[in-house]
């Protein structure tokens, strides 16, 4: 696998990203777009859709927080793992920021000194799944920083209803998120597991379950609306993932991401690489 | 109802806002986030006055001098400044999610206008530098003077009266779930 391919790809696929919405992203939008009766939601709405043509068009970033650089990575087993992976993807973020361009947004938590490339120490967060094949998947998932706050762990007591927790807490956090938004929730596990299973959550967007649709519609029943200013559409899509946990403990994560859902994948082989 | 406002914004602009109305602005913006208002609370003179302002709390993407992608902030991080910047002059305080219970400070003197959070291509369209104060802080943390031209449309959050759009939200759905 050749360095310039894994930059070129991650650049490609951050481009992409923070440029334009997943088509089903877009249509999950429009649809709330045509079920808000409030005229004041239809406006939040209706900005959206206009303001993600403005940025696919101009090919600029939707959003001014250009978020942190986070990527899942599926590696394929059969592959060898070059030495400079995370050098590559990092390089990648580095030329992205300056030719997309992206905001530095990365500090240093206690100093809040600004590296200016978004790269640094545990910067790029690289989530790592192996996976059967010989290739490499990146797949780009910058986060902002507004959703990422409204975010939540709790260690919950075993006889607590965690599905009314979840829901009641989103819809308390929704309106300062950019809502509408996706709801990613990690049930389970242990303190640390349960958040990586919200995120993965939201990789494995949106949810069908009946479990995940009764939790979407309990959102809604209570939740502010577009940008907490009133209106149906709180939530658009809701994710369940779940690990086994302690039988005295019960772990809830909620990784709520913003309307501007905004991935995008390529794919490295030997030979070269190709986006999505 | 619609307003078409300039600034400087008078005191009778702001009388004239209530919730649920929609605003367009021209003239000039200035952008505080995290940083400016900790120095404005600090008691620190700003570069800018603040007197018949509108504040606008953004973290813009700016390149050679151009705005790319400028849409509004968390408000809620700031929103326990909202005293100190009133208390300066400013009229109108532009952001997302509002400041909830800091909303008072705004009572006889001040709106709070909501644009959608997110649509940052969008008031590009609308937003041009007109200077870096505080370049020290760097892109998203500096004061940024803007020069909106037609930029909206904006929605009356939170007026002069106490009206409040989100408490309005947050109460019908408390009192009155959506079936």
């Amino acid at each position: 696998m050749r360095r310039d391919d894994i930059v070129e790809a991650t650049l490609a696929v951050l481009t992409r990203a923070e440029t334009t919405l997943p088509p089903w992203v877009m249509e999950m939008i429009e649809k709330a777009a045509r079920e808000e009766a409030s005229p004041i939601a239809r406006s939040q709405l209706a900005a959206i859709l206009e303001n993600v043509e403005i940025a696919s068009s101009d090919v600029v970033p939707l959003c001014q927080d250009t978020g942190l650089p986070v990527f899942h990575l599926e590696i394929g087993r059969d592959i060898q793992i070059p030495p400079f992976l995370e050098e590559a993807i990092a390089e990648g973020v580095r030329r992205a920021t300056e030719t997309i361009p992206l905001r530095p947004n990365a500090v240093d938590p206690l100093t809040r000194k600004n590296t200016g490339d978004n790269t640094g120490q545990g910067m790029p967060d690289l989530i790592i799944d192996l996976v059967p094949g010989n290739t490499l998947r990146i797949t780009a998932f910058p986060k902002g920083a507004g959703s990422e706050n409204a975010s939540f762990l709790s260690m919950q007591n075993p006889a607590d209803d965690p599905l009314e927790y979840v829901a009641r807490e989103v819809a308390k956090r929704a309106g300062r998120a950019c809502a509408p938004v996706f709801v990613g929730v990690g049930i389970g596990g242990t303190f640390d597991l349960a958040p990586r299973l919200a995120k993965r959550a939201l990789f494995n967007m949106p949810g069908s379950s009946d479990l995940e649709l009764d939790l979407l519609s309990r959102i809604n029943e209570i939740g502010p609306g577009p940008m907490g200013l009133g209106g149906r559409a709180t939530a658009l899509a809701v994710k369940v993932e779940t690990a086994l946990c302690h039988t005295a403990s019960l772990p809830v994560a909620v990784n709520i991401q913003c309307w501007a859902n905004r991935s995008a994948s390529a794919t490295v082989r030997d030979d070269g690489w190709s986006i999505d | 109802m619609e307003h078409r406002l300039k600034t400087p914004i008078s005191e009778d602009d702001v009388s004239a806002l209530r919730a649920g109305d929609l605003v367009w602005i021209s003239g000039t913006v200035y952008t505080a986030r995290d940083k400016v208002h900790a120095l404005l609370q600090s008691g620190e003179e700003l570069p800018v006055s603040l007197e018949g302002s509108v504040i606008y709390h953004c973290g813009p993407l700016i390149r050679d001098g151009e705005v790319l992608s400028a849409g509004p902030t968390t408000s809620g991080r700031v929103a326990r400044y909202t005293k100190d910047v009133v208390s300066r002059g400013a009229r109108l305080i532009v952001g997302k999610g509002g400041i909830s219970e800091e909303a008072e400070a705004l009572r006889g003197k001040a709106a709070y206008l909501a644009y959608p959070g997110g649509c940052g291509a969008l008031a590009a369209r609308h937003l041009k530098v007109k200077k870096l104060h505080l370049p020290d802080l760097g892109m998203a943390e500096g004061l940024w003077e803007l020069e909106a031209e037609d930029w909206g449309p904006m929605i009356v959050a939170t007026d002069s009266y106490g009206g409040d759009l989100y408490r309005e939200a947050r109460r019908s759905w408390k009192e009155n779930p959506k079936t």
